[in-house]
């Protein structure tokens, strides 16, 4: 399949790009997932928004604890140790694994979130980690938590008129419990079942299981499931009726296999 | 006949000629051809499974560059009858006529200057039709409710097979009896190259000139011919580099005919070329069958009878050469396997329904009945609480037997069955893995053992009364005047490496190193007719006619360079590229009696051959039952138990290919059907809805294994020659693709076994394995 045709935009600053948007011009970062859909028309927009040659577009900076990581970050960066420190690490872990490496040197961490495939690595990830969306509007920028940014299946927090900018993720110590399982049927194929444990010291861990068919589920305080984990991953999982026998099943497993490597010492 | 190992002839591992251009990227495809003004044709496709079709309209302004049925009058209808006695007979239109049978049937061609102008049109015409009711289940598909699918027909099938060997007074001897409901899922068969056409009429010669992704360019002429009411010398078919055959090219494509028709019309080239949508959406045509089994054996194993309900879901036509009933009329034929079996009673039902037409893949039939056969010997020695090795060893064809005709009639024609499976059970410390069972862990070790027929002939293919019944099989071996060597075949060699087998053979004849000598395949215009590349018979065929051409041409070659030398013919002989005087040193190149014939013939001898050094021979083995390769495939599967999800943690195969004409290159063959094969056993399946449309219409869906999917395969070969052969080799092409979902699913339910669960459908997804652990855990079984 060919996309039907389009036209072709290259804003060069950021307003540029927001009045681009405004009238109507689709985003476009790494085209890994636009790319697709244009091909298959199921999006058949009137004009592209190419994104990549905005300043600032890509690129990671740290201040205080926090550390914002601009919007056309690739997976491939991030997989390089683009972001320091523990949650660098923990970041890299994620992005070896989404994909190929010839997809991860194109897609975008905030083309990834913007998207919001439920099965996507980083909104499974984003949301564990307590990151925060930086949306630019017409208005300016605004702040929006992660673990209310991904409403639906490819549906965002994100207003017509805006991009997201940027991504903020805390700098996390050395000691954190870090639990990350998916359940891929083969390497670089979309998740069925992911879990995230993100365990603090000093702070309630917190757990998402997402790549269900919909928009992450975030257990702010995933306590009781630290503790009696079997029965309340049983519990957590009983929650999704619409899910068949094996998914379920799995996503318990996913659970507990998260747990289990954020106790770790 | 013992052939001796030489540097270049028959059984050096050479590495392959074609590679060159392949690894450099000058592979030529259909995709990489163009023509000056060619157009590029998008077709309108069904969406809907079942449907009148009352009407297109064309987006307005393009009413000249939307070609329905309507618009190319005299177009033939496709064909493909059977002479087996009761066949049903479809007629597939090139483009819809008023009826649509399948999700992806073409309705329209989209003709402009591009293909996304053209999927533009598609995307803009309006279908206009009345939706009938899918036929999507092949076992309710023959059933006297269902919609017909052809209005004419009495029940929705092909065809109906029977074998009524009574095995009603088994259920008294027998001490053990099994019975299974077996299921493989349908496919695709996903080529790296999906298939293209590029028509082109040539007004000076009053010629059609398809240059098509086909692995059969001669059937395709004849079949073209016929449907654009053109006679045979009106036609070429050019079948440049193919990227990938395995029977989803052995057909004469609807689009093959439209854009014949079009460019003729038009005046201009047209090209079609098929993307993964259509390839995923259109063309899932291969492997889905149904088996209610039963077995039983006596005390040892030994199996006193099977009887088999075997039903295929042949889609919605009859495809051309082949057929809509090759894979269901087998399952009789194949269901014997390897082993010695006296009883057999089978039905088969190829079943019409509202799905692609299906066509023969890689193993054929063979890879579903295998899987069934193996399945339920595995479930007979649970039974009887006897290995898996030994069952079968009490089964297998002993090798003093050979050859031996089974009860339906098969020639095997020689081989050590046993040998195989010994081999491959001994490459394996079975005590680790009982012990790791022992511990608790999920892992099981299964086995599948079966031959191959291959090659087989007019007198196998002349009761089944398909439009081609392949007989000699034709190569033509020419030297040109600075002694380098053309091998002309009809074949088709698009990743079996015939362009260095083939030279390999001629090396072993005439001892012309491989770099001269030059294989000239798919092009009608310059290649003897053949039935093509299919049936694993290229090696033995084809392979067979050049050496015979090669012998005939040695022959001339011996007489000219005789009289250069002036001995006489009995003094010398052609080898190393040259004819040497036998008791000396003394020798004429065949370059210089190459030399001779074209440009000095004032020094050829008096009576020399007037044919000269071009030579035209015929080769069929005989008898032309067919070559039987045969294998053990023995695996060793992990299943995490949480999850349903399989690991092969070691895969060995045993195979014997007869003469192996270079090694490397069977190894290769092996290996890629190995992964086709483990596709079919974990990931493959293209599952439909109830309206017949299919689900996993892109490879995010339509899962194929990947390079990490695969193990590293353990490969060990015999080499019994075939005694009617030219060098003793096999047909041995499909083999890698037979085995693995019997051996890997006979491995699963080993791992499995402690917990008394057992898998019964194909691909053994997660799911599938999960439930199969939870059936049991709840006692269901
Ligand atoms: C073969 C393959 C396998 C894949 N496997 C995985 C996997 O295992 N895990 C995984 O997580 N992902 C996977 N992906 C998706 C990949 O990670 C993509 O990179 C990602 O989903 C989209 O990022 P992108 O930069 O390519 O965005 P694009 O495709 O360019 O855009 C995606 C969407 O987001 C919008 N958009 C992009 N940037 C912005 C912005 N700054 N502001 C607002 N809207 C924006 C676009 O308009 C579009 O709608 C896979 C993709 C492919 C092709």
């Amino acid at each position: 399949m060919k996309p039907a045709a389009f036209a072709y935009a290259r804003p060069l600053d950021w307003s540029e790009a927001l009045q681009l948007v405004a009238s109507g011009a689709r985003p476009a970062a790494g085209t890994q997932s636009l790319g697709p859909l244009l091909n298959l028309r199921l999006a058949q927009p009137d004009m592209l928004a190419d994104l990549r040659h905005l300043p600032d577009y890509a690129g990671v900076t740290v201040t205080g604890d926090a550390i914002r990581i601009g919007a056309g970050t690739t997976h491939a960066a991030i997989e390089d140790g683009a972001v320091p420190g523990r949650t660098g690490a923990i970041m890299a872990g994620v992005a070896r694994r989404i994909a190929y490496r010839p997809v991860r040197n194109r897609g975008t961490i905030g083309g990834s979130l913007a998207h919001a495939d439920p099965a996507a690595d980083w909104v499974a990830v984003m949301p564990a980690l307590g990151a925060t969306a930086i949306a630019l509007g017409p208005r300016g920028e605004r702040r929006i938590a992660l673990d209310g940014f991904v409403t639906g299946i490819f549906e965002t927090a994100l207003a017509s008129d805006e991009l997201l900018r940027a991504v903020e993720v805390p700098v996390l110590p050395d000691a954190v419990g870090w639990g990350h399982w998916k359940f891929c049927r083969k390497i670089g194929e979309f998740s069925k079942v992911t879990a995230c444990v993100l365990a603090v010291p000093g702070a309630a861990p917190r757990a998402v299981l997402a790549a269900l068919d919909g928009p992450p589920r975030v257990i702010a305080d995933a306590s009781a499931l630290m503790a009696d984990t079997e029965a309340e991953a049983t519990r957590i999982v009983s929650g999704f009726p619409e899910l068949d026998d094996w998914r379920r099943a799995v996503a318990q497993t996913a659970l507990m296999q998260a747990v289990a490597a954020a106790s770790q010492p | 006949m013992t052939v001796e190992q030489r540097g270049f002839g028959v059984g050096a591992s050479l590495r392959r000629k074609e590679d060159a251009r392949f690894l450099h990227g000058r592979g030529r495809f259909v995709g990489d051809i163009t023509r000056p003004g060619m157009l590029e044709v998008a077709f309108l496709r069904s969406p809907i499974a079942h449907a009148r079709l009352l009407g297109v309209t064309k987006p307005q302004g393009a009413e000249k560059r939307v070609f329905t049925l309507a618009d190319l009058p005299g177009i033939g209808t496709i064909r493909a009858n059977s002479a087996l006695p009761g066949f049903r007979v479809s007629e597939q239109p090139a483009l819809a006529k008023d009826r649509l049978r399948h999700v992806g049937e073409a309705i329209a061609a989209c003709v402009a200057g591009s293909r996304a102008a053209a999927e533009d049109l598609a995307a803009a015409c309006v279908l206009d039709y009345e939706a009938l009711p899918a036929v999507h289940d092949m076992l309710q598909a023959p059933l006297p409710d269902q919609p017909l699918i052809h209005d004419h027909w009495t029940m929705n099938a092909f065809l109906e097979t029977r074998r009524n060997d009574d095995v009603s007074g088994l259920d008294a001897v027998a001490a053990a009896k099994v019975t299974r409901t077996l299921r493989t899922s349908r496919q695709c068969m996903a080529p790296l190259e999906g298939r293209g056409v590029l028509a082109e009429w040539d007004p000076r010669l009053e010629q059609m000139i398809v240059t098509t992704s086909t692995q059969m360019p001669h059937v395709t002429k004849t079949g073209l011919a016929d449907c654009l009411g053109l006679d045979e010398g009106q036609v070429r078919i050019v079948s440049p580099d193919v990227g990938g055959g395995f029977g989803y090219k052995g057909i004469l494509l609807p689009e093959e005919i439209v854009c014949a028709s079009l460019a003729i019309r038009l005046g201009r080239p047209v090209r079609w070329l098929e993307d993964r949508f259509e390839h995923l959406s259109a063309s899932a045509n291969c492997r889905e069958h149904h088996y209610v089994i039963t077995a039983w054996a006596d005390k040892a194993g030994k199996l006193l009878g099977v009887e088999c309900e075997a039903t295929v879901d042949a889609g919605a036509y009859s495809s051309y050469p082949f057929g809509a009933c090759l894979e269901a009329a087998q399952v009789g034929s194949i269901l014997p396997g390897p082993y010695v079996l006296p009883l057999l009673r089978c039905h088969t039902i190829s079943a019409c329904t509202n799905k692609p037409p299906i066509l023969p893949y890689r193993g054929v039939a063979r890879t579903g009945v295998c899987y069934a056969m193996e399945t339920t010997l595995d479930a007979l020695a649970r039974k009887l609480d006897i290995t898996a090795e030994a069952i079968r060893l009490a089964n297998l064809v002993p090798p003093d037997a050979m050859p031996y005709r089974n009860l339906v009639g098969k020639v095997f024609d020689s081989g050590d069955y046993p040998e195989a499976l010994r081999r491959a059970v001994a490459a394996f410390d079975l005590d680790a893995i009982r012990a790791r069972q022992a511990a608790g862990e999920a892992v099981g070790f299964g086995l599948a053992t079966f031959c191959e027929q291959g090659a087989h002939g007019t007198s196998v293919y002349h009761a089944w009364g398909i439009p081609f019944v392949p007989g000699f099989e034709q190569a033509q071996a020419r030297l040109s005047p600075d002694g380098v060597l053309e091998l002309r075949v009809g074949v088709h060699s698009h990743g079996q490496g015939m362009e260095t087998t083939l030279a390999q053979v001629a090396n072993e004849i005439l001892g012309v190193h491989p770099d001269k000598v030059r294989v000239v395949h798919g092009d009608t215009a310059l290649t003897p007719y053949s039935t093509g590349t299919w049936g694993s018979r290229a090696m033995v065929m084809a392979g067979g006619a050049v050496a015979e051409a090669c012998r005939q041409l040695a022959g001339r070659v011996a007489a000219i360079g005789a009289a250069l030398m002036q001995v006489s013919v009995a003094e010398v002989e052609v080898a190393d590229g040259k004819v040497r005087r036998r008791d000396s040193d003394v020798f004429v190149t065949i370059a210089d009696v190459a030399r001779t014939w074209y440009r000095a013939p004032q020094n050829l001898p008096p009576g020399v051959d007037k044919g000269g050094l071009e030579i035209t021979a015929g080769y069929r083995p005989d008898p032309d039952t067919g070559t039987h390769s045969y294998a053990c495939h023995a695996a060793v599967a992990r299943v995490d138990v949480r999850t349903g999800a399989v690991v092969l943690e070691d895969y060995v195969i045993v195979e014997d290919g007869g003469k192996l004409v270079n090694p490397m290159i069977v190894d290769g063959q092996v290996m890629g059907g190995l992964a086709q094969g483990i596709g079919t056993a974990l990931y493959e399946e293209m599952p439909y809805d109830r309206d017949g449309q299919p689900l996993a219409a892109t490879l995010a869906d339509y899962l194929l294994p990947g390079t990490t999917d695969v193990p590293d395969v353990r490969l060990e070969h015999m080499e019994t020659l075939s005694p009617w052969t030219t060098f003793g080799q096999k047909g041995i092409g499909e083999s890698g693709a037979i085995g693995p979902p019997g051996a890997i699913v006979n491995a699963i339910n080993d791992a499995l076994a402690r917990l008394g669960a057992e898998v019964f459908d194909l691909p053994a997804s997660p799911s599938r394995v999960l439930a199969a652990i939870h059936a049991a855990k709840g006692g269901v079984r």
